[in-house]
């Protein structure tokens, strides 16, 4: 993808977008060549899971307390709250 | 050395078949939050300590048997009863910052139940130590919330 593709959609100017091109560089998240006067950039898919893999980690240790947490207020507690039987008033 | 950083925003919603009373006293209350508010099923965990009010502070730690020890440290920032709070929390590795988020939570009462929705809002520090970040080693710089997009959309997804 060409650096002036990846500017188009963002409300960003085009040395903007370079300069975080470059960060991301740096970071080894983002790799890029240049041919002619286009510079094309690709990610590099390696050290983008270690991010994401580590965001997704924090995700799913809260999905797993939430689970739990469902199954607690599933089971009938002390207090009636019957949710699929039919109600008599109180 | 500047350690890489990674922000992140992300959302979960569940639904509960039960009144939003119940879900937020599940936070609130420090008896039924330690029941669900624990590591996974090996963890070796230490007792939570709760004061759900605005400045009230929680601490939480546990980890593997010989593992680096995982702790958790949030202080309630904002609170409306049964309908939303706001926590600022970190988590760390041993000694090591893993991440500083703000989490808030929501409540809204739905037919049948309660809509709970989480939104978390962090920075991720990416540092050679610990579990899949230490593929990153040897890296400098910041990524951020444009970075990880952009690598997204470029990847094809």
């Amino acid at each position: 993808m060409s650096v002036s593709e990846l500017a188009r959609p963002l409300s960003m100017t085009l040395p903007g977008v370079v300069a975080h091109l470059r960060v991301l560089e740096g970071s080894g998240l983002v790799r890029s060549s240049k041919a002619g006067r286009v510079r094309t950039c690709r990610v590099d898919p390696g050290a983008l899971r270690a991010a994401e893999a580590w965001i997704a980690e924090r995700r799913t240790e809260w999905e797993r307390r939430f689970d739990r947490l469902g199954e607690l207020l599933g089971a009938p507690e002390t207090e009636p709250e019957s949710e699929s039987r039919s109600k008599h008033d109180d | 050395m500047t350690e890489p950083v990674v922000h992140d925003t992300f959302v979960i919603e569940r639904e509960y078949p039960a009144p939003p009373e119940r879900v937020f006293a599940a936070w609130a209350d420090p008896a039924i939050k330690v029941r669900w508010f624990v590591g996974p099923d090996e963890f070796v965990q230490n007792p939570l300590s709760l004061d759900f009010r605005v400045g009230g502070r929680e601490h939480i730690d546990g980890g593997d048997p010989g593992g680096p020890v995982h702790s958790y440290d949030a202080e309630y920032r904002e609170i409306v009863d049964n309908v939303r709070f706001v926590t600022t929390y970190t988590m760390r590795m041993d000694d090591t910052l893993a991440s500083v988020s703000v989490a808030t939570l929501e409540f809204e009462a739905i037919d049948g139940g309660t809509r709970m929705t989480m939104t978390e809002q962090g920075a991720y520090l990416i540092d050679g130590d610990t579990g899949p970040k230490s593929r990153l080693d040897g890296t400098n710089g910041l990524l951020d919330q444009l970075g990880v997009e952009l690598a997204r959309s470029a990847a094809g997804r």
